[in-house]
């Protein structure tokens, strides 16, 4: 098992090194002179060659390259060309917005997706199955976007039930704040607990057929002891790892529901940034979603090998 | 693939063959865009500013009075425009990629896997608009932008599928003919595993779609006048409380063409790839 996760180390660390040169080298492709972003559009010659030799711009590429991953493993981003703040801070004061709206929509979509797919796997093609079937193949098809236009349509300017945009601080309001968060969780959950609905149906339907699920019914025990205490607990194993290969698919769908419903999170934080060309931000918020990214996957993939004794005493179940 | 097993599949599976169907209509009408819209989607019109649907306009128009329905169909074009052709462009760089990577594993392969890992590590979205930051927002960019966000899934589903394939008796015994490698990989290779690779494109070419529509919505793809539903979405949130109309129908064209390439794309799945089913 050692030698499994010491690979799967490197190999993440690989990737990881990867990510930063496809950062690096992406931001130097937007064309256009950085000195003269930094600068203002009033610099003269003497001004941009002063700015070029202060951040190291003259440098060969390797070598800003490496005094750049340099900083930013230390966190240190830069600063944002719009605030002049520095962007870790900007992006610390943005993220716990989004880590917020992205755990309810889990929350969201783990309490519909999994009790769900148990019942369509149990009621294997019956009405259960193929209703349960189709919302997720809707779920899978509608554009979130306009699932979130549509709900505010109904929601908020028809009914009037909750507020159709705007973010308070959980500190300062927790209810204000959960009444503003209720609609883009569920438009966020909604496409996630489409796919984990139909992950849980496959992997409840495999485990059910397994001969520890069959020697428990023999026993005698009552088919909920079974669902829940045999099947389910051994289902859920490769549902979670499907969730952690969703996490990408949250943060995208974090950055459109945050546009739509004017959540100020880290979404909301790089679509602003493209559009007032503030790369450092843009570069940051890139680098650090796919390191998360990594990361997460990583940590998934380590509770898993802890958790499954199969893969814990033979080591290389799963290959990577 | 034979005609029966089309017609079989067809009665066995009605919700897949109605979505082939509802595609092959949406192909209709993005082709046939000018006969079947009677307005210009962009022109606009001042007396008839955000005006309820009705005979004269069946979705209604928009903040600029232009004609909703006329701007649908053509929004049909821009959709299918951009979800084919970068899935198509993700297919000429992933298939060859994935296809030498597992014909000739080794460190290329290693470098390749490595690349393609950390290629998937950027959200699509994020990457998409990290790509369209650095070449500018358009169409042709956008489709671009997607198209490169899919190409590593491409080369994924390649390299595995010829780790398996390259294993078969067919393929070691034209090796031991003297196929040469090209050779081995265009005529032994390729068209054993193409279906998988035909299926997986109808499952991405919806996903395609809904990014298009996601990019245009968030103002980085295409750019107005052109009638995209994305940016009619984007218009359209501005005026829910007196024009909600607006809002319906780009939406609910993009629901249902995913919605009926996802159903088509099951029914595909069963035809070329029985193996799955």
């Amino acid at each position: 098992m050692i030698e499994f996760l010491v690979r799967r180390a490197v190999i993440s660390g690989v990737t990881l090194l990867v990510i930063s040169v496809v950062v690096f080298v992406g931001v130097r492709m937007i064309p256009g002179d950085p000195a003269r972003v930094l600068a203002g559009t009033d610099a003269d010659a003497a001004g941009l060659e002063e700015i070029r030799e202060k951040y190291g711009l003259n440098a060969p590429l390797p070598l800003q390259y490496a005094r750049w991953l340099a900083l930013a493993v230390r966190g240190d981003l830069g600063e944002s060309i719009r605030t002049r703040q520095p962007v870790r801070q900007t992006v610390a004061a943005k993220l716990p917005i989004t880590i917020e709206l992205a755990c309810l929509s889990l929350l969201v979509a783990t309490t519909i997706a999994i009790p769900a797919g148990v019942v369509a796997a149990v009621r294997r093609n019956t009405v259960w199955d193929l209703l349960a079937s189709g919302v997720s193949l809707c779920g899978v098809s509608v554009p979130n976007f306009w699932l979130g236009i549509m709900l505010i349509l109904l929601v908020s300017v028809r009914l009037g039930w909750l507020p159709a945009s705007g973010f308070v601080p959980l500190g300062d309001d927790p209810l204000g704040n959960i009444k503003r968060m209720v609609m883009p969780a569920l438009v966020l959950g909604a496409g996630l607990a489409a796919v984990l609905m139909r992950q849980t149906r496959n992997a409840m339907i495999e485990v059910l057929s397994a001969d520890y699920v069959r020697t428990a019914r023999a026993k005698g025990l009552a088919q909920p002891a079974v669902v829940v205490r045999h099947a389910l607990r051994n289902g859920l194993i490769p549902v979670v790892t499907i969730l952690g290969l969703q996490m990408g698919a949250l943060m995208s769908g974090a950055v459109v529901t945050e546009q739509i419903f004017v959540i100020p999170g880290f979404g909301r934080l790089i679509v602003e940034a493209v559009f007032t060309r503030d790369y450092p931000v843009v570069q940051g918020v890139v680098l650090i979603t796919a390191s998360a990214y990594v990361l997460i996957n990583l940590l998934v993939d380590v509770s898993y090998t802890v958790l499954n004794p199969r893969i814990r005493i033979r080591g290389t179940a799963d290959g990577a | 693939m034979a005609r029966e097993a089309v017609w079989q599949v067809a009665r066995r599976r009605p919700a897949a063959a109605a979505g082939a169907l509802v595609v092959a209509f949406y192909v209709a009408v993005a082709l046939g865009a000018p006969w079947v819209a009677r307005h210009d989607p962009t022109r606009t019109d001042w007396s008839q500013i955000r005006k309820a649907p009705s005979l004269a306009h069946p979705f209604g128009t928009d903040d600029l009075g232009r004609d909703g329905f006329a701007r649908v169909v053509w929004g049909a074009r821009i959709s299918m425009q951009a979800g084919v052709f970068s899935i198509l462009l993700a297919i000429a760089i992933g298939v060859p990629v994935g296809l030498a990577a597992g014909f000739y594993r080794g460190g290329f392969d290693q470098v390749i896997m490595r690349l393609t890992d950390a290629w998937l590590a950027f959200p699509f979205l994020i990457l998409a608009i990290g790509l369209v930051t650095i070449l500018g927002p358009s169409l042709t960019n956008a489709t671009i932008a997607i198209g490169l966000g899919a190409t590593p899934t491409y080369i994924r589903l390649t390299r595995g599928l010829v780790l398996a394939t390259g294993a078969e008796d067919y393929v070691q015994s034209a090796r031991a003919l003297g196929a040469g490698d090209l050779r081995l990989m265009g005529r032994h290779i390729l068209p054993n595993i193409v279906s998988a690779i035909v299926v997986q494109a109808t499952v991405a070419i919806p996903t395609a779609i809904i990014a298009e529509a996601v990019l245009s919505f968030l103002g980085l793809g295409v750019q107005p006048p052109a009638p995209s539903w994305g940016t009619m979405l984007n218009t359209a949130q501005q005026f829910l409380e007196q024009a909600p109309w607006m809002a319906y129908w780009p939406g609910l064209a993009i629901f249902v063409l995913a919605l009926s390439f996802n159903l088509a794309g099951d029914g595909l799945r069963d035809i070329l790839d029985p193996r799955d089913s």
